[in-house]
């Protein structure tokens, strides 16, 4: 199979997956034409709700699973023609447990090198090292099953990183972990990408970890990718800062959004919660006017704040609703899945 | 021979897990030494029967019926490392590596015939303790240890199929309990069927089970050994073990497509 050199390490067209429901149901369409490209070298994150698409297309290009239609490519692989050169390829990370816990550390990464074909003492040396790097030398010779969390999660990692992949799958690395875990974690995977010459593909749910480690990202919603850049080309094609006026009775929100509206430094003025969301240019000289606008309409005020854009804000701007919002609504999906 | 080094590999990982907890191999013992034990004592009898042409002893019968028992029902469990790996990310580690499906399937088949071996050991040792002696001598148990490790092979295939269509400990329960156990009845492991209704005689035939305790029982038995039965039966077993293994590597396809 040719390799070439140029060109993006992964890619990503059209891909289309649906999973069939049960007889009577129509198929649950996890991807629906997804596309994106990642240059080599670079962390790509994608980024979006649970249940939005992003493990299935983990899954497709690490040859996990197959998609219905699209083609893709891992370091200038094709999956569905090749995915034998693809798995040589790649580290997997999947978003579970990829060590197995009966055996110790040093077990596992000495697996994972066999597996790769690697000679026993290169093995040795290379776990050695990963071991070392992310402070699990003195646990090396201890069986997983005894590891806390977020050690366990380090050493998934290093199992993925045994053969020095080209590529390098992260599927939710952090999900599960308590903050002080899965800071470490960011620092490991920042020095990590900095140290290894590869290609991260993350997936994420957390939108700090997406704007912390990646450098390009997808946003990824209903299967599809709505946007998609550097998280600061993302944030500042909103133009502006938001602006957040939360009225003290939340049943005259529409009328503060009429005030709102009225000024005319502020543009797509709407209701996000139980408040009232705009964007201005200059937030911190818009905001009095928004106050003195509601003053005028008699609405008391409960709170105000102008931030910086966020992804949560890019997030809004491209599918029409807030990032937990959506979160919360695949929730209830599974929970109505389930009971159903 | 890439094949062969993963094959190794992912063996000798289920192994190390067996070797850290050793009570797991003894407890699939206990039940078998005591239908051995027990069954050896209740049906004593059974060799006065006009017509019994299985020896003089009992036990000594019994013996190579209660191994292939013991193959049989641990090997219906055999799933459960599978079904462990797949509710972990381990066994899509595994799918995304290099290892190839038919290394992940043979070392498990592996893995299991080498704890049926320990265990038959045992079985055995506990036989000659009470008192049964076997005349094959060493070939003698040379083709019980072959024929116990094609069973276990065969159905720990079985099982581990079960466990990627069904994805859940479920399906072994039902494989245990609908299959292992009228193989075990249709079969001469506690009886000879010479002796049974003739319907039951003529389905054993067909019974891979009542293959492996036919060849043992044979070999085991000394004098004037039917070797071409001996070597027609392992032969039907391997072959139902090599058809039950690439089944079961197929079904890591479906595995893949709903996954």
């Amino acid at each position: 199979m040719s390799t070439p050199r140029s060109g993006p390490a992964l890619a990503a067209r059209d891909l289309v997956k649906t999973y069939p429901q049960g007889r009577g149901k129509p198929p649950l369409t996890a991807l629906d034409g997804l596309s994106f490209e990642a240059a080599p070298g670079t962390v790509f994150g994608l980024l979006g709700p649970n249940g939005a698409g992003k493990s299935t297309t983990v899954k497709i290009l690490s040859t996990l699973a197959r998609a219905d239609s699209g083609r893709a490519f891992v370091a200038g692989i094709d999956v569905g023609a090749d995915p034998a050169g693809v798995r040589r390829a790649i580290g997997f990370v999947a978003q579970k447990q990829v060590s197995d816990p009966m055996d110790t550390g040093l077990e596992n990464l000495l697996l994972a090198g066999r597996l790769h074909g690697m000679g026993a003492r290169r093995a040795r040396e290379r776990a050695e090292e990963l071991l070392d790097r992310f402070g699990l030398a003195g646990a090396a010779r201890r069986q997983v099953k005894t590891y806390s969390g977020g050690m366990i999660r380090k050493l998934d990692v290093a199992v993925g990183l045994m053969h020095r992949p080209r590529v390098l799958f992260l599927d939710e690395p952090t999900t599960g972990l308590d903050p002080e875990a899965r800071a470490e974690m960011w620092a490991e995977i920042e020095r990590m990408a900095a140290g290894e010459r590869m290609t991260v593909l993350l997936t994420t749910h957390y939108l700090e970890e997406a704007d912390r480690l990646a450098a390009r990202l997808a946003i990824v919603d209903g299967g599809r990718v709505v946007a998609e850049g550097s998280p600061e080309q993302l944030k500042s094609e909103l133009r502006g800062d938001a602006v957040l006026v939360q009225p003290r009775d939340r049943a005259r929100l529409p009328e503060a959004r009429a005030a709102v509206g009225g000024v005319s430094v502020f543009r797509e003025v709407g209701i996000v919660g139980r408040a009232v969301h705009a964007r201005a240019d200059d937030g911190g000289a818009a905001l009095p006017q928004a106050l003195a606008a509601l003053e005028a309409a008699g609405v008391p005020v409960a709170s105000a704040t102008v931030s910086r854009p966020s992804l949560d804000d890019v997030y809004l701007a491209h599918t029409g609703r807030s990032f937990a919002a959506a979160e919360e609504r695949h929730a209830r999906a599974e929970a109505e899945g389930v009971a159903a | 021979m890439t094949v062969l080094a993963h094959t190794g590999a992912l063996t000798l990982r289920q192994l190390r897990a067996a070797w850290r907890v050793p009570a797991f191999v003894v407890m699939n013992v206990v039940q078998p030494l005591t239908w051995l034990l027990l069954f050896g004592q209740l049906f004593t009898s059974v060799v006065d029967i006009p017509g019994f042409e299985g020896g003089s002893s009992y036990l000594e019968f019994l013996t190579p019926g209660i191994v292939m028992m013991m193959a049989l029902f641990g090997s219906a469990w055999a799933g459960t490392s599978y079904v462990q790996d797949m509710e972990r990310g381990v066994m899509d580690r595994f799918l995304t590596s290099p290892a190839s499906r038919g290394a992940l399937m043979v070392s498990t088949l592996v893995y299991q015939a080498v704890l049926t071996v320990v265990q038959t050991l045992i079985v055995l040792a506990v036989a000659l303790l009470g008192g049964a002696r076997f005349g094959g001598g060493a070939p003698g148990v040379l083709v019980l240890l072959l024929a116990a490790m094609l069973l276990t092979a065969s159905f720990s295939a079985l099982s581990n199929a079960a466990a990627l269509l069904a994805r859940s400990q479920n399906a072994l329960i039902g494989l245990s309990q609908l299959v292992t156990i009228p193989l075990m009845f249709l079969s001469s492991a506690l009886m000879d069927t010479r002796l049974s209704a003739g319907w039951l005689d003529r389905v054993a035939a067909f019974n891979p089970f009542e293959w492996a305790v036919v060849a043992s029982r044979e070999a085991l038995g000394g004098q004037g050994r039917d070797w071409p039965s001996i070597a027609g039966h392992l032969g039907l077993l391997a072959a139902f073990t090599a058809v039950l293994a690439w089944v079961a590597t197929r079904a890591f396809r479906t595995y893949q497509r709903s996954a």
